[in-house]
């Protein structure tokens, strides 16, 4: 009877849970649509996420489309299929590798982020002093972190594609022995525009998840050293998860399975 | 003329916490009134409600006329208050004096003009123009309040509360900031309130004086009849506070 009633009270702490992460994601996208806006915390955010998490997706980019080409060839190699590598490098990244890859590695940097700068806000009253200054802090913390995760993630996932489409090409030029030539040819012939496309809006989707639940476990976070440790690995974790099941979702979606 | 009015305010947190308990307190205009009492008694979270940052579980507040269940008037309520934090609360990251524009944008000034009073309240609080571009962890915690206060007053308030003035701070900092917290006071004619388990404090600013226990007022009224109030927890807070302790109680 305990382990239902223990079974029972988590379920429906869950799921009250997700209703509060679902109210406060409504609400920071409603602000999103209407003034006023802070330009200069949106600048300094768009910054924080378009540049400073540029080097990490790069580093992450570049090895997934070597190991990619790597183990494509190893495994095409079985019924001499080589020549599909080009064509596994570029669709896997443009529309999987490069919108998870860069979902991960932004959620791992910028949700903890996120959570840590606004729960030490919270503790030491400076979400409180905005209210007392009339500023909204969902408009003024949360806005400019939405916004520049959506607009910024598809930037990244761009560069991503790219300099991970590079590291496919260098290791199958290099170490594989590919003709230059015939692996840009099969690499432009595999892309269609609907890989770059639905990896792009992923992008967006995640960004918009990634920071919200930053946000979201920052404003809610306990007070103290603990709260706010708590509260960042909450970010990450729940962000993480909630890409890959937004990935499969958006998917399933795209290409109709 | 009274300027705050606290009427039978409770607060209960989670339906079974009750930290406020039929609150009933008058402030009158351009009073200096001092909240004392123990630690997690009660007096942030008043001070909140007061706010209308923690919403009130029965009773009412109001502020000129305008109470704090009025969402209508929600802003006017608002703008009657400006907050010294206990630790400041300055933005992590805004200069010093962005932290006073930022204040002032809020209520319509154009940038100069901004500028110009948020430089003007900074020096009246005696912080250097070198300190200006420095961020809040750049500077110390005498200097962080002062930079508050510049904040709060550059909000031209009608009613200012002090949340633990000089915690944190050395006694000579602690001394310093009392000093200008006074000379603002008397200076503006604003309504003060402050928030404090200090003696010294309430001695330096107060007018009147409020002990609240277990989130109930035990005692209201000037701090130089506090000994002999005949309040037995009131008296009992005072001789701790002169450094009598009778460890036993």
């Amino acid at each position: 009877m305990s382990f239902l009633a223990t079974l029972g009270r988590y379920s429906l702490n869950s799921l009250q849970e997700i209703g509060r992460v679902f109210i406060f994601a409504c609400t920071g996208l409603r602000c999103c649509f209407a003034p006023p806006f802070f330009l200069r915390e949106i600048i300094h955010q768009l910054i924080s996420i378009g540049f400073y998490c540029l080097p990490i997706v790069g580093v992450t980019a570049i090895f997934a489309g070597m190991v990619l080409a790597l183990q494509t060839y190893i495994g095409c190699a079985r019924w001499n299929a080589e020549s599909a590598v080009a064509g596994v490098v570029v669709i896997g990244l443009t529309r999987e590798l490069g919108p998870v890859f860069a979902g991960l590695m932004v959620a791992g940097r910028m949700s903890s982020s996120i959570a840590a700068e606004i729960g030490s806000m919270r503790v030491s009253e400076q979400i409180d002093a905005l209210r007392t200054l009339h500023v909204d802090p969902i408009r003024f913390l949360v806005v400019p972190r939405i916004i520049a995760g959506i607009t910024m993630m598809p930037f990244l996932v761009l560069i991503a594609d790219i300099v991970g489409i590079m590291g496919g090409f260098l290791v199958s030029t290099t170490v594989l022995n590919f003709a230059i030539g015939s692996y840009i040819n099969q690499t432009v012939h595999s892309l269609e525009m609907i890989d770059v496309i639905s990896g792009l809006v992923k992008a967006s989707v995640f960004g918009f998840a990634l920071t919200i639940l930053g946000c979201y476990h920052g404003f809610y976070s306990d007070l103290g050293a603990k709260g706010i440790g708590n509260a960042t690995t909450g970010a990450v974790v729940s962000a993480s998860i909630l890409i890959l099941i937004l990935n499969y979702m958006l998917t399933a979606l795209f290409f109709g399975i | 003329m009274i300027k705050v009015d606290f009427k039978n305010v409770t607060k209960t947190f989670e339906g079974r916490i009750e930290v406020l308990k039929g609150i009933c307190l008058q402030l009158h205009n351009g009073e200096s009134h001092i909240i004392l009492g123990q630690s997690g008694c009660g007096k942030s979270v008043l001070m909140k409600c007061l706010l209308g940052i923690i919403p009130i579980t029965s009773g009412d507040i109001v502020v000129d006329g305008i109470s704090v269940l009025d969402k209508k008037q929600r802003r006017q309520y608002m703008r009657k208050f400006s907050v010294l934090f206990q630790g400041g609360a300055l933005f992590d990251s805004m200069t010093v004096l962005e932290n006073v524009e930022f204040a002032l944008n809020q209520i319509n000034h154009d940038a100069k003009t901004c500028r110009s009073i948020a430089e003007e309240k900074l020096i009246a609080v005696g912080l250097d123009q070198n300190i200006f571009t420095r961020y809040p962890a750049e500077i110390s915690g005498g200097m962080q309040k002062r930079a508050a206060l510049a904040r709060a007053l550059a909000m031209a308030p009608e009613v200012i509360i002090f949340d633990e003035p000089t915690s944190g701070l050395d006694p000579i900092t602690g001394g310093v900031v009392c000093n200008l917290l006074k000379d603002t006071i008397a200076g503006t004619g604003i309504t003060a309130i402050t928030i404090t388990h200090d003696l010294k404090v309430a001695e330096f600013l107060a007018d009147r004086v409020s002990v609240l226990n277990k989130g109930h007022i035990e005692w209201t009224g000037k701090e130089s009849e506090m000994s002999r109030c005949g309040n037995e927890f009131v008296e009992r807070f005072f001789r701790a506070s002169k450094g009598i302790i009778n460890h036993r109680k």
